[in-house]
């Protein structure tokens, strides 16, 4: 509910404004302005908010801070006191992280006759996987093409992501869809059975596919429930702290820990898997998140330990149109799909201040300027946002629209007493996605032999921007690539010795950098607990 | 000063502000959650949460990330639920009446007491679709349940032992994969990829210097 009169006296503009704002249509910006505005607004573009790496294979290379005090930490293993002789499990294939990508790497290696086990350090499914709202594209419209998603996906980054992973993310895209439909996902479709398909932001065919804003839940429940389906066994409330090797260097599996028992126990894998998402609740730059509440980058850290190269480490996805108010959902997500809709941001004095479905550094870009150059937000006491305004979507749709398309995002402001239906919202940019990543080959195996990863902790899939909806699109298609590949990579893998040498070199490298710290990595969970005193 | 508010968390009593969510709350308490959190956005239900305002007799299911605190609220959040989920294979299961009642029997003992519909913090109409998954309307009980986070609050409620969740995702697979209608421009772009009908035209992209790239995607013509 509003009661800021500030915020009344806005809206009132907003309102006025609207069916005008509503017909007009915003001019896209030039390579030129786009290339500018990065540059000006961008968080990206902060040099002061990086620090360079001192060791490991990205040397010399700059990623943010919290990253770089994680990359540069202690291990939490004393590497002599770990027993890798008897281990507790001994599996084909390991997959680290319960998120869409792990998910259905398990199955694919499952289907390839893998002995496959996942380990997630909370439940399969709490991941980001889970509230992706949008969509997933895929060029399966007689307008659109493969090769046109190709250009779409390669100019959303920049022409910064690897060829060969861009040609596997689009060619395999249908089939990813096909793939979801036959396990049960239920797609939005039309009463003949043709998607129903909108724009994201960068797009120029409508190829965003959705389940209402339930898109990646939709998805992530059906995977969870083949897994189970499958008996793939899942190991939850147990985190990956280190990568265990061979001593042929390749991956051997990894130590695991207990979350709640602290016990430490040993995984030896023909292969391992790395899934585990993002980094959001690192709060790069002091910003809020709408990832989950593991996103803390434990894959890159455990990766680059373990000697595996890191590929845009610096890029990140600020979404432009997170929740800025009220406090309560600070950050969360709105997803893109309200503007592809067709709301449309609008300033403090009700005026439309760009096109809304610039990529997303673009328009992430475009509010911070309107908020911190021109000074045309709206404040909400903790900070500043501006107008999404949501009823503009009913007036070009028609009633109804917003509980069919987008109840999620109806439920969520609703219960702050905000009906978008009839008010608009405050959003500024919130932390969404790691576009860097661990460096893969289009197999997915990092420079580590036989440590594979897929997902969001890839690097290199969307160059320095992810396009909306090409993240659920990665996480299934990279996911399902990482599990064709160990299922037959495994069988012909001899494993020698187990060992944790690296993980003593890494402490050595460290120590003759003459890095000290008092952090260890991976780490696992962010810190919320407010310390008394 | 902020506005405070006495909850009692697993029963023991806190002083919080007002305006916290309840798993804010727990943070704000000194807890360090690894259960009862997950996504922190409403979508994972890892955060089911039971509580009742103390002098009233109606017991209250939410999501402690979705729900601001209140004066003298007892709160529980549940670290797990004992959900059955039955095994299939999706391959070989039909969207017939009789698959319930072979996976999930329970459902013919629903008592109509309407506590899952009651305790559901989505606000969903939970007995609507058990009834919808008892008459074999799959796609109907899809499309009631369908925004179900499972947090299985439902289930904590039921005299009659359904594990409603269970029971809905089964009814979304069957309406997803068998009841929808089938896809044609999505099979037909599935065959064109296999029989390799882009790659000539890929392959020619991926030849491209960055420039050639850079004239390509500026001045590409974008669907209305």
């Amino acid at each position: 509910m509003y009661t800021n009169e500030e915020m009344i006296a806005s809206i009132k503009k907003v309102e006025a404004n609207r069916a005008a704002n509503a017909a007009y249509e915003p001019v896209r910006m030039t390579a030129q302005e786009k290339d500018d505005i990065l540059k000006t607004y961008h968080p990206d573009y902060i040099e002061s908010e990086f620090s360079t790496l001192k060791i490991g294979p990205n040397k010399g290379e700059k990623v943010p801070h919290e990253l770089a005090a994680l990359l540069q930490a202690n291990s939490r293993i004393d590497p002599s006191k770990i027993d890798l002789e008897h281990p507790a499990y001994d599996v084909d294939v390991l997959v680290i992280g319960g998120g869409g990508a792990g998910s259905s790497a398990a199955i694919e290696a499952h289907n390839g006759g893998a002995n496959v086990m996942i380990v997630t350090k909370l439940r399969i499914g709490d991941a980001n996987t889970m509230m992706a709202e949008g969509g997933i594209q895929a060029a399966d419209k007689p307008n659109d093409s493969p090769a046109i998603h190709y250009v779409d996906a390669y100019g959303g980054g920049h022409f910064k992501a690897k060829h060969e992973l861009v040609y596997k993310l689009v060619n395999e895209a249908p089939d990813a869809i096909k793939w979801l439909n036959e396990l049960g996902v239920e797609f939005d479709k039309t009463e003949d059975g043709t998607m129903v398909t909108t724009h994201g932001g960068g797009t120029s065919r409508k190829r965003m596919h959705a389940c209402k804003d339930y898109s990646g839940a939709e998805i992530m429940r059906t995977l969870r429930d083949e897994v189970l389906n499958r008996g793939i066994p899942v190991v939850d409330f147990t985190a990956a702290i280190e990568i265990i090797k061979d001593d042929e260097g390749k991956a051997a599996g990894a130590v695991l820990m207990n979350m709640e028992t602290k016990e430490i126990m040993v995984a030896r894998a023909k292969t391992v898997v790395i899934a585990t998402g993002g980094a959001g609740r690192l709060h790069y730059q002091g910003f809020p998140t709408s990832n989950h509440y593991g996103a803390t980058a434990d894959g890159l850290v455990l990766a680059y330990r373990a000697g595996a190269k890191l590929l845009y480490a610096d890029s990140l996805q600020y979404h432009p149109t997170g929740a800025a108010f009220p406090e309560q959902i600070f950050g969360a997500l709105v997803t893109e799909k309200v503007r592809s809709l067709g709301a449309k941001l609008v300033n403090v004095d009700g005026e439309v201040f760009m096109h809304p479905l610039e990529t997303r550094d673009i328009c992430a870009s475009g509010i911070i300027r309107e908020c911190k150059a021109r000074h045309k937000g709206i404040s909400t006491g903790d900070g500043e946002g501006v107008w999404l305004d949501t009823p503009m979507i009913e007036l070009k749709n028609g009633e109804g629209t917003i509980e069919k398309r987008i109840p999620a995002m109806l439920r969520m402001f609703m219960e702050y007493g905000i009906d978008i239906r009839k008010e608009p919202i405050i959003v500024y940019p919130t932390l969404h996605y790691q576009n860097g990543g661990i460096d893969i080959t289009d197999d997915g195996m990092s420079g580590v032999e036989n440590l594979y990863v897929a997902g969001e902790a890839v690097g290199g899939i969307h160059g320095r921007n992810r396009l909306m909806g090409n993240s659920l699109l990665d996480v299934i298609v990279f996911g399902r690539n990482a599990g064709k590949s160990v299922a037959a990579k495994y069988k012909e893998v001899k494993l020698g010795k187990l060992t944790l040498d690296h993980v003593n070199s890494f402490a050595k490298e460290m120590a003759d950098a003459g890095i000290s710290t008092d952090a260890v990595s991976p780490k696992l969970l962010p810190d919320y607990a407010r310390k008394a005193n | 000063m902020e506005n405070m508010v006495n909850v009692f968390l697993m029963g023991k009593k806190y002083e919080v502000p007002s305006n916290l969510t309840i798993m804010k709350a727990y943070e704000y308490a000194g807890y360090e959650l690894v259960r009862g959190c997950g996504c922190r956005n409403g979508f994972c239900g890892a955060c089911a949460t039971i509580y009742r305002i103390k002098g009233e007799s109606e017991l209250h299911g939410c999501l402690a990330c979705q729900t601001k605190v209140m004066d003298n609220m007892y709160v529980a959040t549940l670290p797990f639920f004992p959900l059955e989920k039955k095994i299939y294979n999706i391959e070989e299961i039909k969207p017939t009446e009789q698959v319930m009642m072979q996976l999930y029997p329970e459902i013919y003992s629903c008592i109509g007491c309407n506590a899952c519909t009651k305790a559901c913090t989505q606000k969903l109409n939970v007995m609507q679709y058990i009834a919808y998954a008892q008459r074999g309307e799959y796609a109907k009980c899809a499309d009631e349940s369908f925004d179900c986070v499972m947090c299985g609050v439902c289930s904590s409620r039921c005299p009659a032992g359904i594990s409603h969740p269970q029971v809905a995702m089964l009814a979304r697979r069957l309406n997803g994969k068998y009841i929808q209608p089938k896809t044609q421009h999505l099979e037909d772009r599935v065959k064109e990829i296999y029989n390799g009908d882009f790659k000539a035209a890929l392959d020619d992209l991926m030849a491209k210097s960055d420039e050639e790239m850079q004239e390509l995607y500026n001045n590409r013509e974008i669907e209305k």
